[in-house]
């Protein structure tokens, strides 16, 4: 079956269709973990995008129930070069295809997505649509131009949870006790819960739109802001209610928390040209001059000119292209990390940044 | 942390001779280092014996040692340079234990030289095994339970409790010698008794066998920061149970999800804190249960590693160049990524493509050997391919092997087999294995029964299934247009689509492949493809999947849209490699590729590299402007060709392997440039060339081409026996025998199969007892320059690359000499060589024959150049590009006052089947080369070199046994051991013939007359030298396990008289005068 992946700018791209058949659009971006696609396609942090992928082979291990990320996938689409329709692993459950059809996701397959890469990389993330139903290029394109571009689109709203739950996982109890934590779910990891857990935190989730107030009252160890996917200015009403608890509670921001954190402190964020997304970044961590190599997802970054007037301090540099990766606040107990410390897909290297969120709740006790 | 300035002068030893599992990566990763260290602004002293690696060019170190690889040479190194630190971790096992012992036995304390890269307590660690398994134990990761035992009996007990099968390794053999896997009882006690028998300490390790299991590697950097991180994941395709060396092997991992990828990494990390490795690259090992994950260590290497070369070539990420950063005290982040020159070195590479290594072997010169595969490494090479999907990676690999596959395809052995032959052949790994999975599927095996058969991954061997389904697709377009012309139809053939023929390239079918499924020629089926705009691009290595710009041009091809050649209009030369190592094409020929590429490069060309071996340095991205890593085919390279058109291709410097394609190249317009492809072809085709040397008058041996098997006798009877016969074309002497008489004549016939107009078999009278002389030359067409005259001590029949070779020549007149240069010079006038030349001639009663000639560089070409101090490749591709000799030579050669001895190293270690028998097949894998004003002394530091010999010893006791021919021989040589103190010992026949010549002998019992027995003596290591010339160069059982023995007990071993003769006046040497150290840049 044919399909086409076509980009706002002209760009277009003739494959083989795979997974669900029709048509969906998004904001194109490539991811260059090379392994960890079942994480990816679940992280709610995608919601809006069509990912692909830069290693050519997905799909060989297959999928399976224990490595989700969320509910389901959010990707819009899947770029890939070629999917494995005989996947192997001793855990594997279901292969791609199926599992794409299933979520009724899109694929294109069989495309040259190193080009496409190239092409993103030179000119941007960009609009796109795949589809394997409309065969008109030019149709196509105009689709892709006329489809709604991910800046200033509140995309948390869609995805987040309905009504706040209580995180099933077993909380592993620390000699200092259990954490109650809020976690403010903007498109939350199951990772994170997982590793909240670990670290001694009973959690308890809530929908991106629960007021400040109905958490202050409950009085929480700590309040973890989590990630999520676009835009942070658009998501002004989560912006507003993490202002009014600032310095209340020990707060943790990952992703699209820690640029909600910034922004409600009163820095700046922007678009970057094409995000950072995979697997295998290096991050400085500024005090103590070591380097963690990083799971990273993000379209958006906090200005590191915007931090000191807010009250910020730099603690964490991307040795890329010196982007903000985390900061503190110089005198409220929080802080917040631009990468995925529970990585799911990635290294464990920054692990620690759990224990640190803990550290903060046991003096804020 | 800046680098240190407390340092100057760093002292790196090199691995020495190529043998199996230690090649030219070391070389690689030692040139790397030498190179970042010298523009670091540290003085390098160097120090290897191997001549044929770009380590040992003088230019590289401030002080290069050509010497042998011995604690004592070391500490005079050492006490004449003071270095303040020792890399050891870039030399290989060689390299490694070498800096081990000189800690241990306090030279390095006596001196004040530092250890830098691994502290001796994490090379202690990760080296013996039993301190290993604690460690890992004390960071709760898992190993293969295992025990230690000292007897068979402890043996017995400790199996009921492991369970079979057993994996059993002597505890410090040589390379892992005499370790094996036991299935059952019987086999237990006889690997046991066997590892006892050989374990200088008398232990064995006995370990759980978890055969089957997935193996995987993963590369890892540290620096003294404490910043870790993981260059490559390396999945083998041939699970647990065969050494990764012989193993297929895939980067990056392709079976696991990130989870279990993660547990990997977490515990490489672990590793290598708990290890201690300071800084720089190690190698670890894993082992993961098919069906519950469960994750084992296997091992660990603190070091650079055949592995880490091939992780270098397969990510961008030059691993020993950043080691050597390191351990200078630089940290990850503080230095930058060469290929997107932006952004840190201290990430992990991210791949957008596959990477497929196949090892190479070379069976066909052991036909005794065992070709099944097993916990010791046997290959001698590898090749490396790209690709952006498995099967064209593996399919391009395979191209690159030159071992007549041309893809997936069947082979010779493969061809005929029953479905319950391959099913048999799949259980027991062995070297041809996936050949013989995809005869399995071609005849119905199914996915799952392979598996069952071979524990190879599903995933894997559903992906062969794929290629070989598309194949049997592409057949059908054969078969139909046949019916059609069956039913006399015109129109004979049934156009393939081009959408299928697109498909089957993506699948990295080459077009050779298709020419024999689809019976077209191959030609067409280019032209076809082409027309239909079915063409390879070329994509970049880049370190980051596209995700930053690079800069580094290093590329390679597949079949998708966008080419990222980024071609210059500057004049180029194509240099082509020289493939995988094998016997017979290895270090010496990358060796001349890359000293082209600096000419080319210096005469201001752009020059590109084309190669397919991961283990070299004409593939590291520093050497050419452009590099290419792609199979070295005439599809493959005119691809290349037809992209940069290129001023000219340069075909002599990596053997035999580009030389084949001259002729097809120029037929496609190529420009060859150096010797042209007629003269070249004129060269090797051995009955044109004998009639021009007739016409010439140069004396060469009597010859007969036989094209019928019947008119074999006859021609033998006409030249005489003994008869040398060969087929024609090949290099390595492959198929070559001395054959004594009618009835050996009839055997090897019959096992030639076939004797055609178009297969004939050579006949050469062999000329006996002939001293054999091999030259070197450059020419410019009109001036040809000899480089050297290399005299063999061992007699012609005894091929050129296992001869010990004397430059200049010892025994030579005047005259002689003289014809020799004469002969050369017509000859290559006549070629009209441009370039270089090798020619090897056989001298008896002062005639001069002319045994073979060989237009392009040589084995030698590397040894002459250390020699004489001038690089011959070098001034071979200057005048190639138009330069003339006169505008580099001097009027007047200096004289040279020192003599230079070449040593060949054998694998036969690592074949327990195969006897020590030099015959006109080339055996050896290296070599080692020793310099020193006088023969004898030159001899003793070349005879250390072989790492299977401790070198030649001052006193104690000689073992001789020789042929009746030998007899006479021999009683000189007694003599004269006798009188440097040497005790004799010989079996019966031997033992007369001395003492009737009044020497003092010690008779002792031959294996089968009572004990104790030589091989017993052998063993006890009550002997220390073996003279044993074994008879007509068959093997017989008797003497078999002496040489055996000797081998296996690092006892040297002479096979020749003229071999003993040199090694006496050696020992002589050696006795007179103790071994002085001298660095290349003293002698020239
Ligand atoms: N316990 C075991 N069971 C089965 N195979 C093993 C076991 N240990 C090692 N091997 C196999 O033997 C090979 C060589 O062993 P290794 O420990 O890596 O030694 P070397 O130093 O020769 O590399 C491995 O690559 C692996 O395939
Ligand atoms: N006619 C001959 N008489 C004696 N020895 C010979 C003769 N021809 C070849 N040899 C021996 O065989 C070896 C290999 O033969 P050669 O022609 O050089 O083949 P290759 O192509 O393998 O180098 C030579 O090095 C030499 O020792
Ligand atoms: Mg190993
Ligand atoms: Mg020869």
């Amino acid at each position: 079956m044919k399909a086409i992946l076509a980009l706002e700018d002209g760009k277009v791209f003739e494959g083989r269709g795979f997974g669900a058949v029709g048509e969906s659009s998004g904001e194109v971006v490539f991811n260059t973990s090379m392994m960890g696609y079942q994480e990816i396609l679940t992280d709610p942090s995608y919601n809006g995008q069509i990912v692909v992928m830069t290693y050519p082979l997905i799909g060989n291990y297959g999928l399976n129930e224990e490595d989700f990320e969320s509910r389901a996938p959010f990707v819009k689409g899947f770029v890939v070069k070629e999917h494995s329709t005989f996947p192997s692993n001793w855990r594997s459950q279901f292969n791609l295809d199926e599992f794409l059809k299933q979520y009724n996701i899109v694929g294109i397959e069989d495309i040259d997505t190193r080009s496409l890469t190239l092409h993103l990389r030179n000119y941007g993330a960009k609009k796109g649509v795949i589809s394997s139903v409309d065969p008109d290029k030019n149709r196509l394109v105009q689709k892709a131009k006329d489809s709604p571009s991910i800046v200033g689109k509140d995309l948390v709203s869609e995805i987040t949870a309905s009504a706040e739950f209580r995180w099933e996982g077993k909380t592993q109890v620390k000699p200092e006790g259990t954490f109650k934590v809020i976690a403010y779910d903007f498109g939350i990891k199951h990772n994170i819960l997982k590793k909240l857990c670990s670290y001694g935190c009973e959690v308890t989730v809530v929908p991106a739109f629960t007021p400040a107030e109905d958490i202050i009252f409950r009085k929480p160890d700590g309040i973890f802001l989590s990630n999520g996917p676009g835009d942070p200015e658009a998501v002004s009403y989560a912006i507003k209610t993490v202002r009014r608890m600032i310095g209340l509670r020990p707060i943790f921001g990952i992703c699209l928390g820690h640029q909600i954190l910034a922004l409600a402190l009163g820095a700046k964020t922007f678009k970057l040209k094409f995000g950072h997304h995979g697997a295998n970044h290096p991050v400085k961590n500024l005090i103590t001059g070591k380097i963690e190599i990083t799971s990273q997802n993000h379209g958006f970054a906090v200005e590191e000119g915007s931090l000191k007037s807010a009250g910020l301090v730099l603690t964490h540099l991307n040795l890329n292209d010196n982007t903000v990766e985390g900061m503190r606040h110089e005198d409220y107990p929080l802080f917040s990390v631009q990468y995925h410390p529970e990585a799911s897909p990635g290294p464990h290297d920054s692990d620690y940044l759990f224990e640190r969120f803990v550290e903060l709740m046991v003096k804020g006790k | 942390m800046p680098k240190r300035t407390d340092i100057k002068k760093i002292l790196i030893i090199g691995s020495g001779p190529i043998v199996i599992g230690q090649a030219c990566e070391f070389d690689y990763s030692g040139t790397q280092a030498c190179k970042v260290l010298k523009e670091e602004g540290y003085e390098v002293v160097l120090v290897n014996n191997n001549p044929a690696t770009i380590m040992t060019d003088p230019e590289l170190a401030f002080r290069t040692y050509i010497e042998p690889l011995t604690l004592p040479i070391l500490e005079k190194i050492i006490e004449k340079e003071r270095p303040q630190a020792l890399l050891p971790t870039l030399g290989g096992q060689t390299g490694l234990n070498l800096a081990t012992s000189l800690a241990d036995s306090g030279i390095l304390d006596q001196y004040g030289v530092e250890l830098i890269g691994a502290p001796l307590k994490s090379i202690k660690l990760s080296e013996q095994r039993e301190l290993f398994k604690k460690a890992m134990t004390q960071i709760g990761l898992e190993v293969p339970r295992s025990g230690i035992v000292k007897s068979i009996d402890e043996a017995k007990i400790l199996a009921r409790r492991l369970g079979y099968p057993l994996v059993i390794r002597p505890s410090f053999t040589l390379g892992g010698s005499g370790g094996g896997i036991a299935y059952n009882l019987e086999e237990l006690k006889r690997i046991v008794m066997m590892g006892l028998d050989l374990s200088p300490v008398k232990t064995i390790l006995i370990e759980e066998s978890v055969i089957g299991w997935k193996e995987y590697e993963l590369e890892v950097m540290r620096d003294k920061k404490d910043n870790v991180v993981i260059i490559c994941s390396i999945e083998n395709l041939d699970p647990m149970g065969i050494h990764t060396g012989d193993s297929i092997t895939v980067a990056p991992a392709q079976t696991l999800t990130d989870k279990e990828y993660q547990r990997m990494r977490d515990a490489a990390i672990k590793i290598i804190r708990q290890i201690g490795v300071e800084t720089g690259g190690s190698n670890i090992q894993f082992a993961i249960n098919p069906d519950s994950g469960r994750l084992l260590v296997i091992e660990m290497n603190p070091r650079v590693s055949r592995s880490s070369a091939l992780a270098s070539k397969a990510t961008g990420f030059p691993i020993a160049k950043i080691a050597a950063k390191l351990a200078v005290g630089y940290n990850l982040d503080e230095i930058p990524n060469d290929i997107t020159k932006k952004t840190p070195a201290c990430f992990e590479p991210a791949l957008d493509y596959v990477v497929v290594k196949i090892p190479r072997f070379t069976f066909d010169k052991f036909p005794e050997a065992s070709t099944v595969l097993s916990t010791q490494m046997k290959s001698v090479g590898e090749a490396m391919a790209i690709g952006r999907n498995f099967k064209e990676a593996l399919q391009k690999g395979l191209r690159s092997l030159e071992a007549g596959y041309s893809g997936l395809t069947d082979s010779t052995e493969t061809k005929d087999k029953t479905i319950e032959e391959i099913r048999k052949r799949l259980i027991v790994p062995d070297r041809e294995r996936v050949i013989y999975l995809k005869k399995g599927f071609e005849l119905g095996i199914s996915v799952d029964e392979a598996y069952h058969l071979t524990k190879i991954d599903k995933w894997f061997l559903s992906q062969i299934k794929e290629i070989v389904d598309l194949e049997k697709e592409l057949k059908e377009y054969k078969k139909e247009s046949f019916d059609l012309f069956e039913k006399g139809y015109k129109k004979t053939r049934l156009e393939i689509p081009s959408g299928l023929l697109q498909k089957a390239k993506k699948f990295g079918f080459s077009d050779k492949q298709l020419s024999s499924l689809l019976g077209l020629d191959e030609d067409l089926i280019r032209r076809k493809r082409k027309s239909s705009g079915i063409v390879p691009v070329f994509k970049t290595v880049d370190t980051c999947a596209g995700e930053f710009e690079s800069y580094t041009p290093y590329f390679y091809s597949t079949y998708e849209e966008e080419d990222e050649g980024r071609y210059s209009e500057k004049k180029k030369i194509i240099i082509l490699g020289t493939g995988p190592n094998r016997i017979g094409q290895g270090i010496e020929f990358d060796y001349a590729s890359v000293h082209a590429c600096m000419a080319f490069k210096d005469e201001e060309f752009e020059t590109i590299m084309v190669n397919c071996n991961p283990e070299t340095v004409s593939t590291d991205y520093d050497t050419p402007d452009r590099l290419y890593f792609e199979p070295i085919t005439k599809e493959d390279v005119l691809n290349i060709i037809e992209k940069e058109k290129p001023f000219g291709v340069a075909v002599q410097f990596g053997g035999q392997t580009p030389l084949k394609l001259a002729l097809d190249l120029e037929k496609a317009g190529v420009n060859i440039i150096g010797t042209s492809p007629e003269n070249i072809d004129l060269a090797e085709d051995r009955k044109k060339f004998g009639r021009l040397v007739e016409k010439l008058g140069i004396p060469q041996p009597p010859n007969r081409f036989i094209i019928h098997s019947e008119k074999a006798k006859i021609s033998a009877t006409q030249l005489g026996y003994p008869v040398l016969i060969r087929p024609s074309y090949v290099l390595g002497g492959q198929a070559m025998q001395i054959v004594y008489d009618e009835n050996s004549l009839d055997a090897y016939i019959k096992k030639a199969k076939e004797v055609s107009p178009e297969h004939p078999i050579l006949m050469d009278k062999f000329i006996e007892d002939a001293i054999e002389v091999e030259v070197d030359a450059v020419s410019d067409g009109e001036e040809t320059f000899i480089g050297g005259i290399m005299e063999h001590i061992e007699e012609a029949g005894i091929h050129s690359g296992d001869s010990s070779c004397v430059l200049p020549p010892y025994s030579l007149s005047e005259e002689e000499i003289q014809k020799i240069e004469e002969y050369t010079r017509v000859i290559s006038k006549e070629l009209k060589t441009i370039g270089l030349l090798n020619i090897q001639y056989a001298i008896k009663n002062e005639q001069v024959y002319l045994l073979e000639v060989n237009p392009r560089a040589s084995r030698t070409v590397p040894f002459v150049s250390k020699s004489i101090g001038i690089p011959l490749a070098k001034l071979a591709a200057k005048v190639m590009v138009g330069r003339k000799l006169k505008e580099f030579l001097p009027q007047k050669l200096p004289r040279i006052n020192h003599v230079s001895v070449k040593v060949p190293v054998f694998p036969f270690i690592k074949f327990s089947e195969v006897d020590f028998l030099l015959s006109p097949q080339m055996k050896s894998t290296g070599e080692s080369m020793g310099i020193d004003k006088d023969l004898g002394k030159a001899f003793a530091k070349a005879y250390i070199g072989p790492s299977q010999f401790s070198g030649l010893p001052k006193t104690g006791t000689v073992f001789i046994s020789v042929k009746n021919k030998d007899k006479r021989g021999v009683v000189f040589l007694a003599k004269r051991l006798e009188s440097l103190g040497f005790r004799i010992v010989a079996t019966s026949g031997t033992a007369r013939v001395l003492t009737n010549s009044g020497i003092k002998v010690e008779q002792i019992y031959k294996v089968k007359e009572g004990r104790p027995n030589i091989v017993d003596r052998l063993k006890n290591k009550e002997i220390d030298l073996v003279i044993n010339t074994p008879s007509d160069g068959t093997s017989h059982i008797d003497s078999f396990s002496i040489r055996r023995s000797a081998i296996e007990y690092n006892i040297p071993c002479i096979t020749t008289l003229s071999g003993a003769q040199a090694a006496i006046n050696a020992i002589e040497g050696l006795l007179k005068e103790e071994l002085e150290v001298k660095a290349l840049q003293e002698y020239f």
